[in-house]
């Protein structure tokens, strides 16, 4: 594979940009969404994911069944934070939390 | 371009609306999406990568990838493949991560309140599979609510123009989009809800669901859940893999037989599965040449049937092959594919380059099973089954209570066995949720689909899921 080509295509890493990480050691797919940030655009990994844990099962000659996936949190998808803070008439210009009133 | 004439799709097509597009004014249909309004258009670049400013897009069609965020309106990272195109719209290019233009706060819209209240049974997917689940549930008894992002229901359904196989009772000869409609002619004699154009943001172990409608947060509780969220696209990565005309299957098919928009004029299919094999097809009855079918493997995965159809039409498929890139300036311009041996090495000197416009990959699905992980379901990595699933047992329950997950969302398998598999998670629902349900038409009901289920999986091309549904169950045993 050619070093220019695009894996995570959200955020622009490339399979010479994830092959030199595992090689300095970063071996899990969390390690590699802190240091690149590939997995960390608006697609959460959904294109990617399959491809970088193939990567890392290759280069370091352990199974695809082996390799942690990240973890799932919600949202599912990308949403405008006034979605989950609430845009609610009741609690504009009071100063209040815009979650729960206890939060 | 769009379609006109098509042997077995009608597009009724909305009103022309007209809509601006980095400044330049163009038409697109009421009904339609930003972004297939725009390829209808001939507009291949949507946005330009935020760092290398490569440009993108149309990928994936169903709002997974990051391909089509544009800036509309003044607010950027708008996902313009499931987004529907208003009149009078300012659609622009992106070329960054996206600058909020309006900083003023958003009117508080008044709609339905923010708790949705209870429901006894939550369905996500209006597929063939969460279609099923309610239908069934709803024959014992459950009250249920379907949710889909969609704005239509029958998912995949919806695109497939092919008569299925199988036996009558599984709607052998019927086509994929009337199987929809018959299943939502079902749908409306039980007790069942369709709450379209929503999306489910998360879920959480005790039932409850956060969801995302109309631009709000709303959340809903269940007494038991059926996750039957489909399947996603397998990327494959070569030179050019992100250069605008290379997309998903799934993509091609949603353009064409929803939108009636065609991809291109000459397409590259890679991979000779099912899919590879039926999506060819469909592109040949939308007028669309296919220069070739390629697969690494040396033989034709999908069903013969398939296979025979395209190559009457003159279409090669080329078995032992592999593409080695997609080259052009901002759009796919040609393709090279070359020959591989058994370990996928290039033969040399075996390299040929085709003059095409579209490379389509057709290189596999992966299970969606996100809301179920999120939730907290055990998961294993099941390669027959597509990669990482929930585990789960045989009348499709999760490790978790009253959490079911049904269709290719539990490994990928096809239509029918999905329409089956969501009977089954119906059932299983009501049984744990009906309060005195008739338990010997449950049962009738239950061995019924689960015999289906077997005789479906029972020959050579049921080996695969075969295996792994068998392996999985082991695990849940286990669990």
């Amino acid at each position: 594979m050619r070093d220019d080509v695009i894996i995570c295509r959200c955020e622009d890493v490339t399979y010479g940009d994830i092959v030199r990480a595992v090689e300095r050691g970063l071996t899990t797919t969390e390690e590699l969404k802190r240091i690149l940030r590939c997995g960390m655009g608006p697609c959460q990994g959904r294109t990617c994911s399959r491809l970088i844990t193939r990567i890392i099962a290759d280069k370091t000659g352990r199974s695809i069944e082996e390799i942690e996936h990240p973890v799932v949190r919600p949202p599912t998808r990308p949403v405008e934070i006034g979605v989950l803070a609430g845009d609610d008439e009741d609690r504009r210009g009071t100063g209040a939390p815009a979650g729960d009133d206890e939060g | 371009m769009r379609i006109n004439e098509h042997p077995i799709l009608e597009f009724v097509r909305g009103r022309e609306i007209g809509f601006e597009f980095d400044g330049r004014k163009l038409t697109g249909r009421e009904g339609e999406t930003i972004a297939a309004a725009v390829h209808a258009a001939g507009v291949r670049v949507l946005r330009r990568s935020i760092k290398l400013k490569r440009p993108r897009g149309f990928f994936c069609a169903i709002g997974r990838c990051s391909s089509c965020l544009m800036t509309v309106n003044g607010v950027p990272n708008v996902m313009t493949c499931v987004t529907p195109l208003e009149a009078g719209m300012k659609v622009e290019t992106q070329t960054d991560k996206g600058h909020v233009v309006h900083a003023e706060p958003r009117e508080s819209r008044p709609g339905e309140p923010r708790d949705l209240g209870h429901v006894p049974l939550a369905v996500v997917g209006a597929g063939p599979a969460g279609l099923s689940a309610a239908i069934y549930a709803g024959r014992l008894g459950a009250e249920s609510i379907v949710i889909d992002e969609n704005n239509g229901a029958g998912g995949q359904l919806i695109k497939q123009t092919h008569m299925f196989f199988g036996s009558k009772e599984h709607y052998a000869r019927v086509r994929g989009i009337d199987i929809g409609r018959r299943l939502l002619d079902e749908l409306d004699r039980v007790p069942s809800r369709l709450m379209l154009g929503t999306t489910v943001l998360g879920l959480y172990g005790d039932g409850t669901l956060s969801l995302l409608r109309d631009g709000r947060h709303h959340c809903l509780s269940a007494d038991a859940v059926v996750l039957a969220t489909g399947a996603s696209e397998n990327m494959l990565a070569f030179p050019g893999s992100d250069l605008p005309g290379v997309y998903g299957a799934g993509a091609v098919q949603t353009l064409m037989n929803v939108y009636g928009v065609v991809p291109g004029d000459r397409v590259l299919m890679i991979g000779a599965g099912n899919i590879g094999l039926i999506v060819a097809y469909q592109l040949l009855q939308a007028g669309v040449e296919v220069a070739a079918v390629i697969e690494g493997l040396p033989e034709v995965g999908g069903y013969h049937v398939h296979a025979a159809k395209i190559r009457r039409a003159g279409v090669p498929i080329r078995t032992s092959h592999t593409i080695l890139r997609a080259e052009g300036e901002d759009r796919v311009q040609r393709a090279a594919i070359a020959r591989v041996d058994r370990d996928w090495t290039v033969l040399p000197g075996t390299e040929e380059e085709l003059d095409v416009d579209t490379v389509c990959l057709a290189v596999g699905l992966s299970p969606n099973c996100e809301l179920a992980l999120m939730a907290g379901c055990d998961e294993a990595y099941v390669a027959e089954l597509g990669g990482r699933v929930a585990v789960h047992g045989r009348n499709l329950e999760t490790t978790l209570p009253n959490v079911l997950i049904a269709g290719d969302a539990s490994g990928i398998e096809e239509a029918s066995t999905a329409m089956l598999e969501g009977r089954i998670a119906g059932i299983e629902a009501a049984q744990r949720i009906v309060p005195n349900v008739d338990r010997s038409k449950l049962e009738r009901m239950r061995s019924e689909a689960a015999e289906g289920l077997e005789a479906l999986r029972a020959g050579p091309f049921g080996e695969k899921p075969r295996t792994g549904k068998e392996a999985m169950f082991r695990l849940a045993e286990n669990a």
